[in-house]
């Protein structure tokens, strides 16, 4: 079974490229335009891995994180944050709020294949 | 979103964000302790330089980069938002834009120099915004035993770490083992936390950088030993030339062709579009229904159908029409910059409002309204308002008023620009025209006209009379424009009150209601809107020639233009000819023509390029029997009956 990825992000043009190299990859790709579009659709449905972007209006990614931790249906879904900033202090704030890793842009589409390879182990 | 190309996409969206950053920008101008204008500004910029270093505008980013570190300051609270730093952002972003089109080379000087005055103007050390340098790569000598042990709360966070041991596996990992020791005992086994190490050996290829690839997620929580390490100088030399060898073909990136004109049509109008689309194909089904009866055709039926098409191909066109459509608003926002950029240039105080942003213009029509709006707002700004003592020694309040608004009435939208200055001072106007020839000393002008002078191609060029009436630069372009749009230009002004300037456009280009008319063998067609009335041509009128051209329509003398000379026709003049008077602003002309044939909907279709000099008319269409009727350009025939008029006047006056 293909694995589903929910892409969180508010830049349509990030969210296609996302898309693009996930589905590319053989995933199949759900998109969100920010936390709280995330959120009740992570509640809505069991995603195999989530990748959102931090910096976004509404509910910003640290937030949505917190909540999908919370929340029962992707309690333990491997989540990949999208950053610019290379500095510690956002990557630890991100992990106390539980997310698996992260991805500093600019990245190349191959480096998201194989870091979702490497979440997801498939 | 639909289309496959992100970098358009991207570059789309990237204008909106840009605009956006503006428009917060201006109103943290106005207010500079909101914190959510800073917070808005700064996802702006950082949502522009994430995307921006994806699709390969590595100039971009990396600009972006330091007016988002410079700007983070004041999101923590390091330094405050002032004036200064609004208008350094303001010129920065104007700066991304440009790197945004690629067919502009990048200005480094002004790059440089806006960053310079951006540390500035968020004070002391700047700093941090060097990047680390480049980790040094070790290569790991012989076999190497690797122990590790994740933190308990891993798998909470959405590790596993049998991915892991996949990976290592894959890496070329032997000899893995399980630690068990700090298994709890059972009763405190929480199932969630992960309490087993591993420890395994590991080739000597591998290197650390390959095993902190593996743990690059949990590194800074985990134990995690590497014995018999053997450090490798060179190796970090490779890494750098290899990074800068990549490096270089993204900067030669090749400029794309122009982008697609797009627009963005919101989902329901596609759907309102569907639904007509679908009705059409059931009525084109009856239709074909009647055609496969054959012998006697059911009239009724028949009818039913071809009223039914006729009401859904009206809609279509509506439904289609509408999906050109773009809110007024987008342009308006751009005049916000505009007006803040003038008022700081000339050191007046302006306050600038828009009403009626939601009306909705064709994007042909919003596209081509920017330049002489440009105009417009600038000589308001610049001529029109005062400067705060002369507006306070006048008795008014010290800050101008500069107003635009969008209004629709029927099939045309009114763009207003209006100011509360100084006004146009019809002496200095009169003055200048009787200079310059454009009118005679004596000549009685109504007040519209005297304004109207301003609109003279002459009259512009004469850069004095821009001091004296605070009117005058381009405005022969700007009518020039609007006309183009078969628009029209209406003025009102009063002497130290403020100028309004009404730009009349019709709501689109693509389709007009005309009547139809006959002159002589050929088939013409007048906007529906320019047409005032129609009479009949008094016999007597008929039969003379050129000597009297000019008609008595309720007391009022209206000039006339007997189309069939116009047009040079031999055919047999009809017996009783018609009189279509038609009139923009407060001309009027009558046009005399064979016969009327009636209203029609007619697509205006643009004349070739070779006739395309041609003034009378503006376009033409094709009728229903496949004929071509030409489009009179009833700006143009009203402008050559005023000079026949004025021809008049002279003769009366001689």
């Amino acid at each position: 079974m293909t694995a589903s990825i929910l892409a969180v992000d508010d830049s349509p043009s990030l969210r296609m490229a996302v898309r693009i190299a996930l589905s590319g990859a053989g995933y199949s790709v759900t998109e969100a335009g920010d936390g709280v579009e995330g959120l009740s659709k992570s509640n809505a449905a069991a995603f195999d891995m989530i990748v959102t972007d931090l910096n976004m209006p509404n509910m910003d990614g640290l937030t949505m994180i917190r909540e999908i931790r919370r929340s029962s249906s992707n309690a333990s879904v491997p989540i990949v944050f999208l950053t610019t900033e290379s500095d510690d202090g956002i990557k630890q704030q991100a992990k106390a709020a539980g997310a698996t890793g992260w991805l500093v842009k600019p990245f190349e589409p191959d480096q998201l294949v194989r870091v979702a390879r490497k979440v997801l182990g498939r | 979103m639909s289309g496959s190309d992100p970098v358009a996409a991207f570059r789309v969206e990237a204008f909106e964000l840009l605009d956006q950053i503006e428009n917060d920008l201006l109103d943290l101008g106005q207010d500079l302790g909101n914190r959510a204008l800073v917070d808005a500004v700064f996802r702006g910029l950082h949502t522009l330089k994430g995307s921006g270093s994806m699709f390969g505008f590595d100039a971009l980013a990396s600009f972006t980069h330091h007016c988002e570190t410079a700007f983070d300051r004041v999101r923590k609270g390091q330094a405050r938002a002032t004036a200064a730093l609004v208008g350094v952002i303001l010129s920065a972003r104007d700066q991304m834009r440009a790197l945004l089109d690629e067919t502009i080379a990048p200005d480094e000087a002004a790059q440089a120099a806006i960053l310079a005055a951006l540390q500035a103007a968020v004070a002391d050390d700047g700093a941090a915004t060097t990047a680390p340098a480049a980790d040094a790569a070790n290569v790991i000598e012989d076999a190497t035993r690797l122990t590790f042990r994740l933190a308990p709360s891993a798998m909470a966070n959405g590790n596993n770490p049998l991915n892991l041991l996949g990976e290592l596996r894959e890496l070329g990992a032997t000899k893995v083992c399980a630690d068990l020791s700090r298994l709890p005992p059972l009763d405190q086994l929480v199932p969630g936390e992960c309490h087993i190490g591993w420890t395994m050996l590991l080739p000597a290829s591998v290197t650390r950088d390959d095993i902190e690839d593996v743990f690059m997620f949990v590194m800074d929580d985990m134990e995690l030993t590497l014995e018999e390490l053997e450090p490798a100088s060179a190796a970090s030399e490779i890494i750098a030339v290899a990074e800068t060898g990549t490096a270089a073909p993204s900067q030669a990136r090749t400029p794309s062709a122009p982008a697609a004109e797009s627009v963005r049509v919101p989902a329901e109008r596609l759907d309102e579009l569907m639904n007509r689309v679908g009705e059409l194909v059931i009525a084109q089904s009856r239709l074909a229904q009647i055609a496969a009866q054959g012998g006697t055709i059911n009239e009724i039926a028949l009818r039913a159908v071809s009223e039914d098409i006729e009401r859904l191909s009206s809609e279509l066109r509506d439904t289609t029409m509408v999906l050109r459509m773009m809110q007024v608003g987008g342009l308006f926002g751009r005049f916000r910059r505009l007006v803040h950029d003038l008022a700081q240039e000339t050191g007046k105080s302006i306050e600038f409002s828009t009403e009626g942003e939601t009306t909705e213009v064709d994007k042909t029509v919003i596209e081509r309204l920017a330049d002489p709006m440009v105009h417009l707002i600038r000589n308001s700004c610049d001529h029109g308002l005062e400067t705060a003592e002369q507006r306070i020694a006048n008795g008014k309040a010290g800050t101008g008023q500069i107003m635009i608004t969008a209004t629709q009435t029927g099939g045309e939208v009114i763009i207003t620009v209006a100011d509360d200055g100084r006004g146009i001072n019809r002496d200095a106007v009169r003055a200048k025209a009787e200079a310059q020839g454009l009118i005679a000393p004596d000549a009685v002008l109504a007040d519209q006209d005297v304004l109207q002078l301003i609109f003279h191609p002459g009259f512009s060029t004469a850069a004095q009379v821009t001091n004296l009436s605070g009117r005058g630069v381009g405005m022969d372009v700007v009518k020039k424009t609007i006309e183009g749009l078969r628009g029209t230009i209406r003025m009102t002004s009063v002497e130290g009150q403020g100028t309004r300037i009404m730009l009349h456009l019709p709501l689109t280009l693509a389709i007009v209601e005309c009547m139809l008319v006959r002159v002589g063998s050929g088939c013409y067609a007048i906007p529906l809107s320019a047409v005032e009335e129609c009479l009949e041509l008094p016999a007597s009128e008929a039969a003379g020639g050129k000597s009297r051209s000019f008609l008595d329509v309720r007391g009022e003398l209206i000039p006339f233009l007997r189309m069939r000379e116009a047009f040079a026709t031999d055919w047999p003049a009809e017996l009783h000819q018609k009189i279509v008077i038609v009139g923009a602003g407060d001309t009027r002309v009558g046009l005399v023509i064979d016969q009327i044939i009636g209203n029609a909907q007619t697509v205006i279709k643009p004349l070739s390029r070779f006739h395309a000099g041609l003034g009378t008319f503006s376009g033409a269409t094709i009728l229903g029997d496949g004929t071509v009727a030409l489009i009179l350009d009833v700006g143009n025939l009203l402008a050559s009956a005023q000079r026949q008029s004025a021809t008049r006047a002279v003769g009366e006056a001689a």
